[in-house]
């Protein structure tokens, strides 16, 4: 089963001072390399901070467009990691480990894989390692 | 008084859907005892009609077909089969259920198995008898039924047919044995009590799978309706399904963690049951048994110390129930309890169970308070009671598990060794750092500290504090009486 794991922080990797930044990262990657190791991984991505966030809505077919990411919270999604577990224990022993973990917070969010979703093709975006 | 008596039919399922078997009726109702019976909608395996369901005190669901409305009706057995599968169904049904979730991977294909056994053993042991091991045809009949349904609508749903096939292979035709259901039992406590679930919902889940009480009972405990807490435990349940909350006893790695959660629901429970957080009643006593019920259950099943710490803490609690409020439902304090009404043979036994937890030197905090409450049941008196001793047990727990409520009980301790000025001091210290300002322990204790000092216009400051805090309809009584006291 595929897990999401959202990486939420108050400061992002371009936030931190230069030397803790390269700490943090080095951490990801070590984290990385785990769980390639382990076949846990699926797929990562790395967010730009949250300043760079557009949101946008669409009402009555108008375009919206306002600055910000979607929820003014002191938090932000930094990134996140496609993972395969074969239960939500195994996912959480995994996102423990996220380095990210340790400032701010993980939200797990099982993958949606009911036939509805793979008749939209998905499977290839998420197997692509 | 004796109503009018009605018939009742009982349902099977057939084929096509429902049949109706107009059997002789196999028990009979009237209206007289409303609560002991409720009509549940709709029928699980029809999907097309609702079918009313009847459930007795004994928790059993009957599919029946009812010659007038009603509401709320009282069966009474005819029968005597259908009181043997009562008390079966009280004794063994959750065993039974515990192990049909493995079985069939799934908290409602599981449940509806257990339902169609049930209805299948009142069919089947009347014409041959009640089997040698009804606990093990239970699962069988279950897990078969369940099967058939599901291939039944495979002919139908194409998605169902690889679900069959998994079952099929799942469900080996060896006959569970016992240790393996005692270790389903295991499976289901903690899965009801995984800390992906809300607080509220392990404590729903845990009391309507583990123990069995009905929604409606829940909700009458926890001051809710029941249509709020059924929301709860589906809520619950389809997360469990969703995101993949596993069936099993967690990994001796995680094993700590996790039973902490399952001793803090079932510790809740009891609270819940022992001081109700709001409402007009002292006690809800229905609560604290269930909850020593599942104390004692989880160390048959994995004999921990905090869970034998756990187990005495709530059974020395437990053994002040009648010296705790007068028969006006009024609060009586420890010092001017009865002690002769404190039950002896809980203390022997809360007793015992702390010195194992003890031995084990593996324990924790709820050994620790069931250590103090050990202390002050074997003193014969207030004045007697060893405070030195608790003193130093507060030091233990403060060391493992600070809070500030351990803090405040301490200082009341430390007032009890040292006089009420010592106590004071701390109390007044720990109220000053804030994290206690809005609970209202904290203020009537320094209010006591006050009164005995003889500080009478800083006790009521303190006592009115309290008693704008106050939830509970007694303890506001009681805070009431002492301000009262103060003033004249």
């Amino acid at each position: 089963m595929k897990f999401l794991c959202l990486i939420c922080a108050e400061t992002v990797m371009e936030q931190m001072p230069e030397a803790d930044a390269k700490a943090h990262f080095q951490e990801y990657v070590e984290f990385t390399r785990n769980i390639k190791q382990s076949g846990h991984f699926i797929g990562a991505n790395r967010l730009k901070p949250v300043d760079t966030a557009t949101t946008l809505r669409v009402r009555n077919g108008k375009v919206t467009i306002t600055d910000g990411p979607f929820a003014e919270t002191k938090e932000q999604f930094g990134g996140y990691y496609l993972i395969e577990a074969k239960d939500l224990d195994e996912a959480i022993h995994v996102a423990a480990k996220i380095p990210g973990a340790r400032f701010g917070c993980v939200e797990l969010r099982p993958v949606a894989d009911d036939p509805q979703t793979r008749a939209l093709g998905f499977d290839a975006v998420t197997s692509a390692h | 008084m004796r109503e009018t008596w009605h018939r009742i039919f009982i349902l099977l399922p057939s084929l096509s859907g429902i049949s109706l078997f107009p059997r002789l009726p196999l028990f009979q109702f009237s209206r007289s005892k409303a609560d002991e019976v409720s009509v549940a909608t709709c029928c699980p395996w029809s999907g097309k009609k609702a079918v009313p369901i009847i459930r007795t005190a004994g928790g059993l669901l009957w599919h029946c077909v009812i010659t007038e409305r009603g509401s709320a009706l009282n069966v009474h057995a005819t029968d005597q089969v259908r009181e043997v599968v009562d008390a079966i169904y009280r004794t063994e049904s959750r065993r039974v259920l515990a192990t049909l979730i493995r079985l069939l991977g799934g908290f409602e294909l599981a449940e509806e198995a257990l339902h169609d056994a049930f209805i299948a053993a009142v069919e089947q042991w009347q014409r041959d008898g009640v089997p040698a091991n009804p606990r093990a045809w239970l699962v069988s009949t279950g897990r078969f039924k369940a099967i058939d349904k599901i291939r039944r609508r495979a002919r139908f749903d194409a998605s169902l047919v690889e679900l069959v096939d998994e079952l099929d292979v799942a469900a080996s035709p060896d006959e569970p044995d016992d240790e393996g259901m005692e270790d389903d039992r295991l499976r289901l406590i903690f899965t009801c009590c995984h800390p992906a679930l809300s607080a509220d919902a392990q404590v729903a889940l845990t009391l309507r799978e583990v123990c069995g009480l009905t929604t409606e009972e829940i909700a009458r405990a926890f001051l809710t309706t029941p249509p709020t807490l059924a929301q709860r435990i589906v809520r619950a349940k389809t997360k469990i399904r969703d995101a993949r909350i596993p069936y099993q006893v967690p990994a001796a790695t995680d094993l700590p963690d996790r039973l902490d959660a399952v001793l803090r629901v079932i510790y809740l429970v009891f609270n819940e049951g022992y001081s109700a957080s709001s409402g007009a009643s002292l006690m809800r006593p229905d609560l604290s048994g269930e909850a020593i019920r599942l104390g004692r259950l989880l160390i048959e099943l994995l004999p921990e110390p905090e869970a034998l710490g756990l187990l005495a803490l709530m059974l020395l609690h437990e053994s002040r129930r009648a010296a705790r409020s007068s028969p006006t439902g009024e609060i009586i304090l420890l010092d001017n309890q009865d002690r002769s009404l404190w039950d002896q043979t809980s203390i022997a036994e809360g007793s015992a169970l702390v010195e194992r937890a003890l031995i084990s030197r593996r324990f924790g905090p709820y050994t620790l308070q069931a250590a103090i409450t050990a202390v002050h049941a074997e003193a014969p008196n207030a004045a007697a009671t060893d405070w030195a001793q608790i003193v130093g047990i507060y030091d233990l727990i403060m060391r493992a598990d600070a809070s500030p409520v351990i803090e405040l009980n301490r200082a009341v301790a430390v007032a009890m060794r040292d006089g009420p000025l010592a106590g004071l001091l701390l109390v007044d210290e720990l109220l000053a750092r804030g994290e206690l300002a809005d609970y209202h322990l904290a203020h009537a204790a320094r209010a006591d500290l006050c009164r005995r000092l003889g500080k009478h216009s800083d006790a009521r400051t303190s006592y009115e504090r309290a008693l704008a805090l106050v939830q509970q309809e007694p303890e506001r009584r009681f805070l009431e009486r002492r301000l009262a006291e103060l003033q004249n």
